[in-house]
């Protein structure tokens, strides 16, 4: 299968998503949709049949309110039909709302306030290797939720247990509602930080790279006696020149004009993925 | 007077529950000290985890290893449990719905001179308006056992809080009825309800025996379920008295007491006193002279009882 197409594929459900639901946090989605599916399609074990054993791979969407982009690669795994997701999502009384919640299959723990994500992961991750399992537990961030406190708690913790079963991606795409991270709350040096937190930091340049994202899960599963941080550097808004870059489009919902420029857009990385 | 404070008995069946289930898991945040667990920690290192001066971590870490198999206790101050890490007990135990027992000890005014930073006046408010949330405040170690031997086997999350030192027994050993999320019924009377919870049980009898001996007839109701209110209860106490006193080492807003007011309300309108700690930072003392200067005493509680009675 061909990750970067499906990502492009997958873009244009969330986006048709968004507008249908009147809402939604397209920024972020598009900035880590390759992160998402190569981690479904690519990197963890994990499936409709043994999500209902318990017996998988753990992963936890921190930053929630990407919650879009976790629906349409829950669809295409098969954790739910496609158009019940398109059809739902925001509606009156519906299970699909705006951030994870895991009374629909496929998710494990709800989100939606930043700064919950690594230390339920850690506590996933150190129940795992008690219980002698192979499982590995995966949780994405956002670079915005990086000014949460509890974020640098689950950080410590996680070292200190050396929780090699344990990768955190953290979805490095530079804007937050306000504007710049830099700007509104500087992250930089976010490489030595997390290092001297002492995890394991794989610098990704491109995090919509499917090949240099497999290539960083793998290096994560390799180090066995620390957790390990993949620090995407991904575009927010990737996929349309309509979106990228632009700290307005956090939680825009596109008009009729901008929803053709943008569709014609992803079609073509489609198409040429 | 026992020497077993509620959090050492917590720790004791703990223990005895860890010895078989190996999913039992205590959490401390540097408070295995504060939590009488330094046993546990010893006999159980496997099924022990330290996270350091970090609350949120403590219910973030104890929400993740129970959504992986685990029966966690985290084990904290309630001041921070239910304060630091409340974000953490709504979204990662009540709503996604982990098996985690959060035990606040050294509840209430326990820490005395400590100051407002240390008291938890605010938890039952806090953790009650949680949707999943069950909220327990035994009032002395027998009960303290009941309870825990339930909250060690079933599987939804819950907050206890205990206080901080060993407190005379409301109960004995061999005479400690316990039913879960039932009200348990100290003694019938037909002037007024004393309807107390945790360490005011103890002072809401007292209060009956001083009554009795002015000729007034107290019924007596140990609320240790504060979430889920013994509603029934509280119903049949009120419906047989003339008026209701409640009793709580907390706000006087949000509290056990504001629950009983809404069903008395409702259901056999009575008046009722809720008796509660003042909206102000305490007075320095210890819980006992903290008591007894805001009348939460056997005196406090039968003098406003009877001025109730005579209002």
């Amino acid at each position: 299968m061909n990750l970067s197409k499906l990502a492009y594929q997958l873009r244009r459900d969330v986006v048709d998503m968004i507008v249908a639901g009147k809402g939604g946090h397209i920024g972020g989605d598009m900035s880590v949709m390759e992160v998402l599916v190569t981690l479904y399609f690519h990197e963890m074990n994990v499936t409709p049949e043994n999500f209902a054993t318990g017996q998988h791979d753990h992963f936890v969407m921190s930053k929630g309110h990407s919650v879009e982009a976790l629906y349409a690669v829950l669809a295409a795994k098969g954790f739910f039909p496609r158009e019940r997701v398109m059809k739902e999502f925001s509606q009156f009384g519906s299970p699909f709302i705006g951030h994870p919640n895991n009374k629909l299959p496929g998710i494990e723990m709800n989100s939606g306030a930043l700064g919950h994500g690594l230390p339920v992961a850690v506590g996933m991750a150190l129940a795992e290797r008690i219980n002698g399992s192979p499982n590995r537990v995966y949780v994405v961030m956002g670079d915005g939720e990086q000014a949460e406190g509890s974020v640098w708690e689950g950080a410590m913790s996680g070292a200190n247990y050396k929780l090699g079963n344990l990768c955190a991606i953290l979805d490095r795409n530079r804007l937050q509602i306000s504007g710049s991270t830099e700007d509104v709350m500087a992250l930089e040096n976010l490489k030595a930080k997390w290092t001297a937190f002492g995890w394991n930091v794989i610098d990704v340049a491109d995090g919509n790279s499917v090949a240099q994202l497999q290539d960083a899960f793998a290096a994560a599963k390799a180090c066995t006696n620390q957790p390990s941080l993949v620090l995407a550097n991904t575009v927010k808004g990737k996929g349309s020149s309509v979106m990228e870059n632009k700290a307005s489009w956090h939680h825009h919902v596109p008009n009729a004009e901008e929803y053709a420029h943008i569709m014609a857009d992803l079609k073509q990385h489609e198409e040429e993925a | 007077m026992t020497n077993v404070a509620n959090k050492q008995m917590i720790c004791d069946v703990l223990m005895q529950a860890a010895k078989t289930d190996k999913d039992i898991v205590v959490l401390c945040s540097d408070s295995r000290g504060s939590a009488s667990a330094t046993p546990f920690a010893k006999a159980f290192p496997e099924q022990f985890v330290e996270v350091g001066i970090a609350e949120q971590d403590l219910v973030g870490i104890a929400a993740g290893m129970a959504r992986c198999g685990k029966r966690t206790f985290p084990m904290s101050p309630a001041c921070f449990i239910t304060a630091r890490s409340y974000e953490q007990c709504k979204v990662d135990v009540a709503y996604s719905h982990t098996n985690v027992k959060l035990i606040g000890i050294s509840g209430g005014v326990s820490y005395g001179a400590l100051g407002m930073s240390h008291h938890s006046a605010q938890d039952i408010a806090c953790m009650s308006s949680i949707p999943g949330m069950r909220v327990y405040l035994p009032s002395d170690c027998h009960q303290t056992k009941k309870l825990m031997e339930v909250l060690v086997k079933d599987l939804e999350p819950a907050y206890i809080r205990v206080g901080r030192n060993a407190v005379p027994e409301v109960y004995s050993e061999d005479n400690c009825p316990f039913e879960m999320d039932k009200a348990t019924v100290i003694q019938q009377g037909s002037d007024v309800a004393l309807i107390a919870c945790g360490e005011m049980v103890l002072y809401a009898k007292q209060a009956a025996d001083i009554l009795k001996a002015q000729g007034i007839s107290a019924y007596v109701l140990d609320m240790y379920c504060v979430k889920p209110l013994d509603t029934a209860a509280v119903i049949k106490a009120a419906s047989e008295t003339k008026a209701v006193v409640t009793i709580e080492e907390h706000s006087p807003f949000g509290g056990m007491g504001s629950m009983v007011a809404q069903v008395v309300a409702a259901n056999c309108p009575r008046k009722v006193l809720t008796l509660a700690l003042p909206d102000t930072p305490v007075i320095t003392g210890t819980s006992l002279e903290v008591f007894k200067h805001y009348g939460l005493t056997g005196d406090g509680i039968a003098a406003k009882a009877k001025e109730l009675l005579n209002a």
